[in-house]
């Protein structure tokens, strides 16, 4: 592999370490619905032409011929964007892969806003408040080139379903190369004592990043988390930050009702009553646009984020 | 087909159904008319054609099952406990409570099962996916599909069948339970699925038609398929739902039927009493 903060695109990371991984086990296959150009699995398939199954426009048997293959002992690797993995394709994935145990690793690109000029029909607030609700998955939100790079090894190496969101097109390198990362392990970015932001993806891990600092220009501490695993969610790391700073802001691209804010607001108000605001999609449908101008349309900025922690800090 | 062999796969046949419509009968209410259909079909799988192991279930080369019409569980059921892969005191287990033996066709609970089933549509790309498996691991071994005439209205079958016809799945041999009717009716009534042998062939497949409780045309068709290399195989096997289970064959009531173990018995007495 490159360099992984010379990689202009996160789908060409996520291609090169499924490279990579094959080298050294022919059980690993990776399949897409005539998107490989566009998920960059194309490049995967210039180097083991014979391990790269495309399915054709045909998201639901893709999935199901997964499960199939799994159940012979390859591990299959197959993509799509975000919104046919988790709709499309949602039965097939429930039952073959996840109630018959298959080790189906299922990946959906261009997650939230990111879809931009594909709009309404193609933009997955959904995936992940849907996936949430299978039984014992693993669902996945990396945020740069390295954890993308080590995250995807790592769901290689579990042994059992996994959803992983994928942002695509760009990339940004937050982590240096010798960070470690744990599926169910949160990565604490930035320490802070007055309020936490919980986030994950690339769109919004950037956006508390820069609340963040601009937090701490009026004097506020923020702790900023990288929440890369949804499920099972890091509750130990929610808790510590929850009793440390009395307050949580959890920021993520894509819909409000049962993703990560769903997951840390189920967890804490069982457990442990936190003051909490959540920057999410507010329960709409997604349209066209740039992605600046989604995330203004949908309020997933840094200045919403300060504006949530500020809410909280102040009482 | 000898003689020999002719009674005998006919002999298991009813064997079989009698051990079906017990174990239906015992727990009082099932499938019994989609299960009675694929008997004669299971038979010459399980007791001709197929090469599997009892105490190895899971043999890498063994010859694969996927019965997509999931809910047809009981009479599959009662080939393998008669085979051997799990006591057959375990068909009076049907259902009941944390059963290893549940309606549809579970991998991680029953032995010999090659792929969960259930959802109607989707054993058939599981059945595509084992059997591209198989032929990238080069092994020279069958996996065989069964699925449903109400079932091939699923779109998911029609994408599986493309997808078997594209990566020239000659090792795949499937069969259609034509037996024309479905829950809600007759299925030329409901939503008609003809002219199912030109719809196969379209789809690149090598299509055969058969009379489904023949077990001579099954053994035949099935040697015909396996000598096709380069595409998969349809056969198309006109049944009648609920075959030789007197008080459900040829309704559709018989999808999902009550019945009590008394009738069972009556019925399994007119099946024995049979030629």
């Amino acid at each position: 592999m490159k360099k992984l903060d010379t990689y202009a695109d996160m789908r060409a990371v996520y291609a090169d370490t499924l490279i990579e991984i094959a080298k050294d086990d022919d059980k690993v296959v990776v399949m897409d619905a005539d998107l490989m150009a566009a998920n960059g699995t194309k490049g995967f398939k210039d180097a083991y032409p014979d391990r790269m199954i495309n399915a054709g426009v045909a998201e639901a048997n893709m999935v199901g011929v997964a499960a199939g293959l799994a159940s012979q002992g390859f591990i299959p690797f197959a993509s799509t964007f975000g919104c046919f993995a988790a709709r499309r394709a949602y039965d097939q994935f429930f039952l073959s892969a996840n109630y018959a145990k298959q080790n189906v690793k299922l990946v959906g690109s261009d997650p939230g806003v990111t879809a931009q000029f594909n709009g309404g029909t193609h933009m997955p607030f959904c995936d992940i408040t849907l996936m949430r609700v299978i039984p014992n998955l693993v669902v996945l939100d990396p945020c740069d080139t390295v954890s993308l790079h080590k995250l995807t090894k790592a769901i290689y190496e579990y042994k059992g379903p996994v959803y992983m969101r994928l942002h695509r097109k760009g990339a940004t390198t937050i982590y240096k190369d010798d960070q470690e990362f744990e599926i169910g392990k949160g990565v604490v970015i930035k320490d802070g004592t007055d309020v936490t932001l919980i986030a994950n993806g690339l769109v919004m891990v950037t956006e508390a990043i820069k609340a963040e600092k601009a937090l701490a220009a009026e004097g506020i501490s923020a702790a900023v988390i990288d929440m890369h695993t949804i499920k099972p969610l890091d509750e130990a790391l929610v808790a510590e930050y929850a009793k440390k700073t009395g307050a949580i802001v959890t920021c993520e691209n894509g819909q409000k009702i049962g993703g990560l804010g769903g997951a840390v607001s189920e967890y804490l108000s069982e457990n442990m009553p936190t003051l909490m605001k959540r920057v999410a999609v507010d329960d709409v449908f997604g349209e066209v646009g740039t992605q600046d101008y989604l995330q203004e349309r949908f309020g997933l900025t840094s200045e919403k984020i300060v504006e949530a922690a500020k809410s909280l800090v102040k009482k | 087909m000898e003689a020999e062999k002719r009674t005998f796969l006919e002999q298991k046949a009813k064997e079989i159904r009698v051990l079906t419509i017990d174990e239906v009968g015992y727990l009082g209410v099932g499938h019994i008319g989609g299960a009675m259909s694929v008997v004669d079909i299971l038979t010459v799988l399980y007791y001709s054609k197929m090469n599997v192991d009892p105490k190895n279930p899971k043999m890498e080369t063994r010859d694969k099952l996927v019965v997509s019409k999931g809910h047809s569980g009981p009479a599959l059921y009662a080939v393998l406990a008669d085979k051997g892969f799990f006591p057959k005191e375990w068909l009076h287990t049907l259902n009941h409570g944390g059963t290893n033996l549940p309606s549809h066709c579970d991998m991680n609970r029953t032995p010999g099962i090659d792929f969960t089933t259930g959802s109607l549509g989707q054993g058939s790309s599981a059945a595509m996916g084992i059997a591209l498996a198989d032929k990238m691991k080069g092994n020279d071994v069958n996996t065989y599909l069964i699925i449903g005439d109400g079932e091939s209205q699923e779109g998911q079958i029609w994408e599986a069948a493309m997808f078997g016809a594209h990566y020239k799945l000659g090792n795949l041999i499937a069969f259609t339970d034509y037996n024309k009717m479905q829950i809600d009716g007759e299925t030329a009534d409901v939503m008609g699925i003809d002219d199912i042998t030109t719809k196969w062939n379209g789809f690149g497949w090598h299509v055969q038609r058969i009379d489904g409780h023949n077990v001579v045309e099954i053994e035949r068709a099935i040697t015909n398929a396996q000598q096709v290399t380069e595409r998969p195989s349809m056969i198309v096997c006109d049944t009648i739902k609920g075959k030789g289970f007197a008080p459900g064959e040829g309704k559709v009531g018989s999808h999902s039927m009550a019945f009590t173990y008394e009738t069972a018995k009556e019925a399994i007495a007119l099946l024995q009493g049979e030629k």
